[in-house]
């Protein structure tokens, strides 16, 4: 669905993006994090044809960047960093305006469609200056969507709202993904990323990595499994370090904190020796990253390489 | 098409919202249409004076036209000037608050996502600005006529005031230098950041026109058919020109880079 190689953009002496080699399938959420200045917000530009790429190619549904701007246009959704809606003109008059630009079929039923869709048919007369931030996003997100696209962009949907309102933004995102589009989603908002995307790509300039939240975690950190005993003895931790599977142990406070490659097949063995030794096992669970932690050490390894 | 009528629905959906571009829009024609006519009528039914005071080319111009007549014909052809300037400053403070505008709204990127050609949407910024400034100038032109009409008794000083001239500056040459100040308002909108300053440096199209206006009071040229042809024939030259340029100068990628 979107596809590119090699795609860079240098803007005098500063590469903003730099040999970007990416393939997001169809009906794929795709995270694309990266702290500011990282090159986010100008793939997005060449992936949607509002600059040309320097060097590199790209292609969007079939598409190819520079070659079809126009049927990429038409064909991709996108909503902008900022909302840019036309404060004067009502919401109804805003997304008719869109609606006529991308040719849609039938401007009004698909801007009713739209505006009962997130909530704001009752306030469609209203002159889009009196809304809350919210609800521009809101409506935003429909612009980007009155010609039902089949890719859509999405740069920081939830920047600067409330969590109600982002709460709202993520469960529509995640309607939108269950229509089968595929979603390209810029975001510092980790734990948004970890939600919605099937995959994430960490980028400062170039590509760092892509994996799926999960794939990344394990990929950095391997996985843990955090058994919490009621006292840890002393001959415990060489115990566990005993088998040949374990990888490495680690004990804070009351927790033996072992690195384990299956831990669905190991746990049972281990559980069982620590019994064995007089160990009271209270629970036992898996440690798990959060995603911010895996994308600030892929930024700080991308930062140091 | 359909692409330019959405952009001239909207821009002028916007402009009818702006108190600044409407004050402009109406009170600067209801003006440049009240002064002649009111210095018609004061001048009506008042004594000839001497003549000799005015320009001696201007005497030649008066014709068979004598004493208060030929004031009254002189004074109404410096207004002339100031009617062909009407679609130069409507379109200007139009043109340099809908570019710079989109940029300062941020609206501009989301515009310029959609299927829209770069043509299309300068075809439609330049005639939802074109349109009211022409229209302005013209409608100011029938009411000065309406009311000439009304307050003119003198059918030679009426046929003269209403003279082909006026055609060529109203319908030709006003049309021509609107075009001009448009296309100087999108290049100068794709420089800078702050419509006010899209609009002010646009305005200084307007001294060359000024200048005629002060050239004609001094006497020292005279505002005729003749002139006004070469007027026209010169601006659809500059405008092929600045067309051209504002085109170029509107560039998608720069202006979504460089303006911050």
């Amino acid at each position: 669905m979107i596809q590119t190689t090699n795609l860079t953009k240098v803007f005098g002496a500063r590469t903003a993006v730099d040999a970007l080699t990416l393939t997001v399938h169809e009906g794929e959420v795709f995270g694309f994090l990266g702290p500011n200045g990282a090159g986010k917000t100008t793939t997005v530009r060449m992936l949607t044809s509002l600059i040309a790429p320097t060097a590199g190619t790209a292609r969007i549904n079939g598409f190819e960047v520079g070659r079809d701007d126009t049927a990429i246009r038409r064909s991709v959704g996108i909503l902008t960093e900022t909302p840019g809606m036309y404060d004067q003109l009502s919401a109804q008059k805003n997304l008719t305006l869109f609606a006529r630009l991308y040719e849609v079929g039938d401007v009004p039923g698909q801007v009713e469609k739209y505006l009962r869709l997130l909530g704001l048919w009752e306030r469609r007369n209203d002159a889009v200056g009196s809304f809350s931030k919210g609800m521009k996003q809101k409506l935003a997100i429909c612009r980007a969507l009155l010609h039902e696209p089949a890719v859509v962009f999405l740069d920081e949907p939830t920047s600067g709202l409330d969590p109600e309102a982002a709460r709202l933004v993520r469960e529509f995102v995640a309607e939108i993904k269950a229509q089968g589009r595929t979603i390209f989603l810029c975001t510092h908002n980790l734990d948004e990323a970890d939600r919605l995307c099937d995959r994430v790509g960490v980028m400062q300039q170039r590509l760092l990595t892509v994996d799926t939240p999960t794939a990344l975690r394990r990929q950095l950190y391997g996985r843990k499994v955090v058994f919490h005993l009621r006292e840890v003895g002393a001959g415990l931790p060489a115990l566990l370090q005993s088998f040949p599977f374990v990888k490495e142990v680690e004990q804070v406070e009351n927790k033996l904190l072992v690195g384990l490659d299956d831990p669905d097949a190991q746990n049972p063995v281990l559980v069982r020796a620590l019994v064995q030794a007089g160990a009271d096992v209270q629970f036992v669970g898996e440690l798990r990253h959060s995603l911010e932690d895996v994308y600030l050490s892929l930024i700080q390894r991308g930062t140091t390489e | 098409m359909n692409k330019i009528l959405t952009i001239i629905d909207k821009e002028w959906a916007e402009i009818f919202k702006n108190r600044l571009i409407l004050y402009t829009m109406f009170l600067m024609p209801l003006l440049f249409t009240a002064l002649p006519l009111v210095m018609l009528g004061a001048m009506g039914g008042q004594s000839a004076g001497d003549v000799t005071d005015m320009p001696p080319q201007f005497l030649q111009l008066c014709g068979e036209l004598q004493g208060t007549e030929c004031y009254q014909l002189f004074m109404s052809n410096q207004f002339l000037l100031l009617f062909m300037m009407l679609p130069l400053v409507i379109p200007a403070t139009i043109a340099a608050y809908s570019i710079v505008g989109e940029k300062t709204t941020r609206c501009l990127e989301p515009l310029l996502a959609t299927p829209i050609s770069t043509v299309e949407l300068l075809l439609g910024k330049g005639l939802a600005a074109l349109i009211p400034g022409v229209a302005a100038g013209w409608g100011s032109f029938a009411l000065f006529a309406l009311g000439a009409w009304i307050l003119v008794d003198s059918p030679a000083l009426l046929a003269r005031l209403l003279d082909g001239m006026w055609f060529i500056a109203i319908g030709v040459v006003g049309p021509l230098v609107a075009l001009a100040g448009i296309s100087v308002a999108i290049m100068v909108s794709s420089r800078v950041n702050d419509p006010r300053t899209a609009e002010q440096i646009t305005m200084v199209l307007i001294i060359p026109l000024l200048g005629l206006f002060f050239a004609q009071i001094a006497g020292v040229v005279m505002v005729n058919a003749g002139l006004l042809w070469a007027l026209a024939g010169a601006l659809v030259l500059v405008d092929v020109g600045l067309v051209w340029l504002g085109a170029r100068a509107f560039q998608r990628e720069t202006i979504l880079t460089k303006w911050k």
